[in-house]
């Protein structure tokens, strides 16, 4: 257990550390959250959908948690070419062990990304509508925290630099975010549409959040949290099993 | 403890061959190092120097061959000889976010190295490579040579029977290099430690090691110590030995990858 501790607890110092990158890295959901929540308001609301900044909120808290959660992922990558994964890997330690803690570690950063968004998202505007279901919203922020860091690690385990980045952005996060109901309803859809969005994994921890803070879910708060459980399992079992084949 | 620890050889290797799709880097090698000898593996680059310690510390397995370490098999027995070496790397390991004393902790953590012990010993280390006084300075701020202190002084906190050092004194400055081997020299001398290092610098093995192995194109070609090889050759210094043995051919480097990537590592951080 102290191997899975002092692996998360490297992650969560390293970056309360770069308080430029934490700054930075809220930079675009602000952006989103104002260029989309006041652009696209009067439009949603004559389509009869009501206030599209609380529809909004849930998803761009979720998509800072999605980008958050692959990129500490996807740091694995630095480690292993900058050598210090190498004293990692020759410690006398179970391979599930590192990788664990570091998936963690990334999941708890991505997660207080989120929660650092919620706030940003309360001061412009944003209002959940009853505080008990705060703990179901954090939850749901968790698992798709450690789905996706996860996700990131798997990535990470097998490609050799970063050459493959601009790839895994344009064809893996962004993708995963926009096909994920995070600014659109999943209601009357195209029927391609309909498919593409029920197979993206974020799908269902915006559901959920969107159930938690503002009590409107399509599938039901019940199916998001059974089906981004099997998800954050699924990936943590893949990520391990990628992870445990690097030869460093 | 295992049958084997009394044996007055530490490791052993067996015929040891890496093949890397086609391209053979460690070719059928046979050596031994005795237990508490400083023993050193010689050869320009690409020779096979690093896949060896790889192979020799379990981060990759042979192509063939077999190899005990402390008594045993790295390829089945691998926590029993993680637990028995330490290592300093070609690349530097350390994090440069963390504190020299961070770093030293997390080494402890890995390697169970507890409480009382764990604070006694990394102070103890710390003063002994001189980088007491800059325990809670962030990596990033340490010089190259100041980083490889660090590095040798986390190598040796789990009290381990070998130190591992592959090129550990590339790029420093003779002062650095010197002051180096000095702490080295000294373990090996009170704790009964054997030093299994790599170099291409003539000099540091005929000073330092008790043993060389001069290894080209993944074969070793001579054993002995530098006096031995001198002899062996009919030259006037090792370096002549070496070139005699090896020949006087340039050898192909494979540069700038790791520098591409840096710069690369420099634009993915400014970008997040």
């Amino acid at each position: 257990m102290s191997t899975v501790y002092i692996l998360w607890l490297r992650q969560v110092k390293k970056y309360f550390r770069a308080r430029s990158r934490i700054i930075g890295a809220l930079g675009q959901p602000l952006l989103f959250l104002l260029a989309f929540g006041f652009g696209f308001g009067q439009v949603f609301r004559e389509a009869g959908q009501g206030d599209y900044l609380q529809f909004l909120g849930p998803g761009i808290i979720m998509m800072s948690v999605l980008f958050t959660g692959i990129f500490s992922g996807i740091d694995l990558i630095w480690d292993r070419q900058f050598g210090f994964l190498k004293e990692t890997m020759v410690a006398p330690v179970p391979r599930w062990q590192i990788m664990l803690g570091k998936t963690l570690g990334g999941a708890t950063v991505a997660s207080f990304q989120g929660l650092v968004v919620f706030i940003l998202a309360l001061i412009v505007g944003f209002r959940f509508h009853d505080p008990w279901m705060l703990p179901v919203a954090t939850v749901f922020v968790a698992l798709v925290a450690v789905t996706f860091t996860s996700l990131g690690v798997a990535v990470a385990s097998r490609i050799e630099d970063m050459q493959g980045f601009q790839l895994i952005m344009n064809f893996l996060v962004m993708p995963i975010f926009f096909l994920s109901g995070a600014l659109f309803p999943l209601q009357g859809l195209p029927a391609v549409m309909e498919v593409v969005t029920r197979i993206d994994p974020l799908t269902y921890g915006i559901d959920g959040l969107r159930g938690a803070l503002i009590n409107t879910s399509t599938f039901g708060i019940a199916t998001d949290l059974a089906i981004m459980l099997f998800l954050a399992v699924a990936l943590l079992g893949i990520g391990s099993y990628l992870f445990e084949r690097i030869q460093a | 403890m295992n049958v084997d620890a009394g044996d007055a050889n530490i490791i052993t290797v067996t015929d040891l061959v890496k093949n890397y799709n086609g391209f053979t880097a460690v070719d059928s090698i046979s050596f031994t190092v005795e237990r508490g000898e400083i023993f050193a593996f010689l050869g320009p680059n690409g020779a096979g120097k690093s896949t060896t310690i790889s192979m020799l510390t379990t981060l990759q397995e042979p192509t063939s061959g077999r190899i005990t370490v402390n008594g045993n098999d790295p390829t089945r027995k691998k926590d029993a000889v993680r637990k028995s070496f330490g290592i300093v790397f070609q690349d530097p390991s350390l994090d440069d976010d963390l504190t020299a004393m961070e770093n030293m902790r997390y080494h402890a953590v890995l390697y169970k190295v507890s409480g009382d012990i764990r604070n006694a010993r990394i102070e103890e280390l710390l003063k002994f490579v001189e980088l007491w006084e800059r325990r809670n300075s962030i990596v990033k701020t340490f010089s190259g040579g100041m980083k490889r202190r660090l590095e040798i002084a986390r190598g040796l906190l789990h009290h381990p029977k070998i130190l591992f050092l592959d090129e550990p004194t590339l790029g420093l400055d003779p002062q650095t290099r010197n002051h180096i081997w000095s702490y080295i020299k000294d373990i090996n001398e009170k704790e009964n430690m054997t030093v299994f290092f790599t170099t291409h610098y003539m000099d540091e093995a005929e000073r330092i090691a008790e043993r060389i192995a001069i290894i080209d194109h993944g074969k070793i070609i001579a054993t002995g110590s530098a006096g031995n090889l001198i002899n062996k050759t009919k030259t006037a210094s090792l370096e002549d030995a070496f070139i005699a043995l090896t020949g006087s051919a340039i050898r192909e480097q494979e540069a700038g990858n790791l520098d591409q990537l840096r710069a690369r590592g420099r634009m993915w951080r400014m970008h997040r």
